[in-house]
């Protein structure tokens, strides 16, 4: 017999790490929401969650901000995902907000609906009162990200004051606030995008199938890989081909692109992500393409 | 694979920047659209060759005055390990960023130019990460290629600092001689320096033994959450979930829960991949007990041997990280330590230690901005303490301003009770 160890691997230290921010943010909030978009991070958020609470049900809602730009594929996993946890799914949408002139779509051909989630998504937070709200945005995405706390705190116009930001030391979270204010909590803060695909393999976590290798009609614009005819309409001089693909991320569907792969099972993508010489958001996401510091100024208006 | 986390500490000068993106990019840890993003703002700048520093400053203010404000966290990893690496300023205006990065890390980065050698700032850098119990320390010795390699010279700089280290109190201590801009000695050993026998930086932080570094002795289970599901199938089911901070808690242990004083014996031991014999450190974990006693979020599960100080009264280091308020002696604030909240009146601020000589200035009325002192402090409700050097977790403490919610001071815990 061989003397114990008492050694973790990364990912189950990042597992545990992730479990105490779920159960620190029950214990201490009053209303908490997770932002659940059916993409891989908020499927391995809500993964975490249920395993943070077991065998007690989640103690809180999830919140779709639904762009009305969706895969088909990304909404039937959603509504599954929902029936078979039993979760309360709130729906934050901003077709709904369009249509009662809350917000004004800009009058492109393929108007991209990213920089719109922003009012609805407040406008949610303000009216069910919520005081957490979990994102699964992670600091390997970028570099505004690399420096956001895992606990961060939001004012009554649900802005991020970048160079204001609370220390945070050990793993003692600070959540105090005052009415109207709220805290976003991210989970998967030290996690990569290698690690998320690493946990749902082993996990075994549910996600949606156009993560895999599919066929697609697609067509070139930016370097990326846009589906012909779902939201994103191809030019005159823009070619549609049927292609392999798979998606890396996935957002609102008029910025989100496909990657030409042949990754058709998990141990497939993990080697393809493994290998990858370009980042998710580089490769897949024209909002983050504005400019040097697209993200950071959708941060401090109350994004993600 | 294990996960190790590092802090960096020190200022563009001493090539810092440089370093963490000689590890990023030799670890294949940076993408292409990353780098081409680098070259692309370095050439508009008209710099003459890729700004590496603009892979870690991601804030725009950060971008226009070419410093880095605020703690970044980078990601790599090697075959051997997975690294979180603590990307902090190194200027003494930004001790607080310094401490918050190192809190957490198995090991710290200290950097030092070797034409320079040993400067206030490197003392600075290895004052904070042993304040901070960080418990290995590795000095780089940055730009030999400026001093032509000379051995002679990374002995004096290596006995110079090893002789200043014996003073604090350092665990592990490795002096390694680099190049950053040419990669000597960063991911392989360097063909220029061929009397140096030790290893690489990126081979070090690879081996660099961390598992005995947890406290595997003494039991410290704070409690963090009670899950009762409450439906018919656990109608039972009573678990006590937190993380473990320190020791190894098994199935039949006797415990004893703090503040009660009831004791139990654990039942079972439920983690995410199922029901488990053994918990320890850093492990997240839902613990059941045999007897159905009143334990609730704060409290703490330890051995009924070896139990934490239950006190109102602690003696602390604070490292003060808000310009307003100052702290002063019968100031009052939000205390959280662990899972516990309580009102603490600073009953006595004792002395600020100078971060740059490590001098006690006495007298001094109170504590600005990146001050570190020590202080004495009245809590309204009792903590379950150890000493910071003996428990990371039950040794440390954060301040709150009650009127703004900041967060205001960070706390060591020197004596409990």
């Amino acid at each position: 017999m061989t003397a114990p160890t008492y050694q973790l691997t990364h990912l189950a230290a990042l597992e545990a790490e992730s479990l105490h921010i779920f159960r620190e943010v029950a214990a201490e909030f009053e209303r908490p929401v997770l932002l659940f978009s059916g993409g891989k991070d908020s499927a391995v958020m809500l993964w975490l969650a249920l395993r943070a609470f077991a065998p007690a049900p989640i103690p809180f809602p999830v919140m779709h901000v639904d762009t009305g730009h969706n895969f088909p594929e990304v909404i039937e996993y959603r509504d599954r995902i929902v029936a078979e946890t039993g979760i309360r799914l709130e729906v934050a949408s901003v077709q709904a907000a369009i249509d009662s002139g809350r917000i004004t779509e800009n009058p492109d051909i393929d108007p991209n609906r990213n920089q719109l989630q922003i009012i609805p998504l407040l406008d949610a937070i303000t009216e069910h009162r919520f005081d957490a709200v979990f994102g699964g945005a992670r600091r390997d995405e970028e570099r505004a990200r690399a420096k956001e706390r895992v606990f961060s705190f939001r004012d009554e116009f649900g802005q991020w004051d970048p160079k204001n930001q609370r220390p945070e030391l050990w793993s003692i979270y600070n959540g105090r606030h005052h009415r109207g204010e709220h805290i976003r909590v991210f989970p998967l803060s030290n996690w990569t995008e290698s690690d998320i695909w690493h946990y749902i393999r082993d996990a075994e976590v549910p996600i949606p199938s156009i993560y895999y290798a599919h066929e697609r009609d697609v067509f070139l614009r930016d370097g990326m890989l846009l589906a012909a005819g779902l939201w994103t309409h191809p030019r005159e001089d823009e070619v549609v081909e049927r292609r392999t693909v798979r998606y890396r991320t996935i957002g609102d569907a008029t910025c989100t692109g496909a990657v030409a792969s042949s990754a058709a099972t998990i141990a497939e993508v993990i080697d393809e992500v493994d290998a990858t010489r370009i980042t998710e958001r580089g490769a897949t996401r024209a909002d983050d393409r504005a400019s040097e510091a697209a993200m950071e100024d959708r941060k401090r208006d109350g994004y993600f | 694979m294990d996960l190790l986390r590092l802090a960096t500490a020190g200022s563009v000068d001493d090539g810092k920047s440089t370093l963490i993106g000689r590890l990023l990019y030799d670890s294949k840890s940076i993408f292409e659209d990353q780098l081409t993003h680098v070259e692309d703002v370095s050439r508009r700048r008209g710099l003459g060759q890729a700004d590496l520093a603009l892979l870690t400053d991601g804030l725009r203010a950060e971008r226009e005055q070419g410093i880095t404000i605020d703690v970044a966290y980078r990601y790599f990893s090697t075959p051997r390990r997975r690294f979180v690496l603590a990307d902090t300023p190194g200027h003494p205006q930004y001790t607080r960023n310094m401490v918050t990065g190192a809190s957490t890390a198995n090991l710290a980065l200290v950097l030092v130019d070797a034409r320079n050698g040993v400067l206030e700032q490197t003392r600075r850098h290895a004052f904070l990460a042993t304040l901070l119990h960080v418990p290995h320390i590795v000095l780089c010795v940055n730009k030999m290629d400026l001093v032509d390699h000379s051995q002679e010279r990374f002995n004096e700089i290596r006995d110079e600092f090893g002789a200043f280290a014996a003073k604090l109190d350092v665990g592990d201590l490795s002096f390694i001689p680099v190049s950053a801009l040419n990669g000597d000695n960063i991911v392989s050993r360097s063909m220029s320096m061929p009397w140096y026998e030790g290893p690489s930086l990126l081979h070090h932080l690879e081996e660099v033994h961390i598992a005995s570094d947890r406290n595997l002795v003494d039991v410290r289970f704070p409690v963090q959450y009670v899950i009762r599901p409450r439906d018919d199938k656990h109608h039972d089911y009573r678990g006590y979930a937190g993380q473990v901070a320190g020791g190894v808690l098994a199935v039949g242990d006797t415990v004893e829960v703090l503040p009660s004083g009831m004791q139990s014996t654990i039942s079972h031991i439920d983690t995410p991949e199922g029901p488990v014999d053994e918990a320890f450190a850093p492990m997240s974990v839902v613990i059941r007990l045999t007897d159905n006693i009143d334990v609730s979020r704060g409290d703490l599960i330890c051995r009924p041997q070896n139990q934490p100080v239950m006190t109102q009264t602690v003696e602390a280091v604070v490292c003060w990280m808000s310009g307003t308020p100052r702290l002063q002696a019968g100031g009052r604030y939000l205390l959280k330590h662990t899972h516990r909240w309580s009102k603490a009146i600073v009953r006595d601020l004792k002395y600020r230690i100078d971060v740059n000589t490590m001098h006690r200035e006495e007298g001094v009325q109170a504590l600005g901005l990146n001050d570190i002192g020590r202080v004495t402090l009245r809590l309204a409700q009792p903590i379950f303490a150890d000493e910071y050097r003996r428990n990371r977790t039950t040794g440390s403490f954060i301040l709150v301003d009650e009127a703004t919610n900041n967060t205001v001071g960070a706390g060591i815990i020197t004596n409990a009770g």
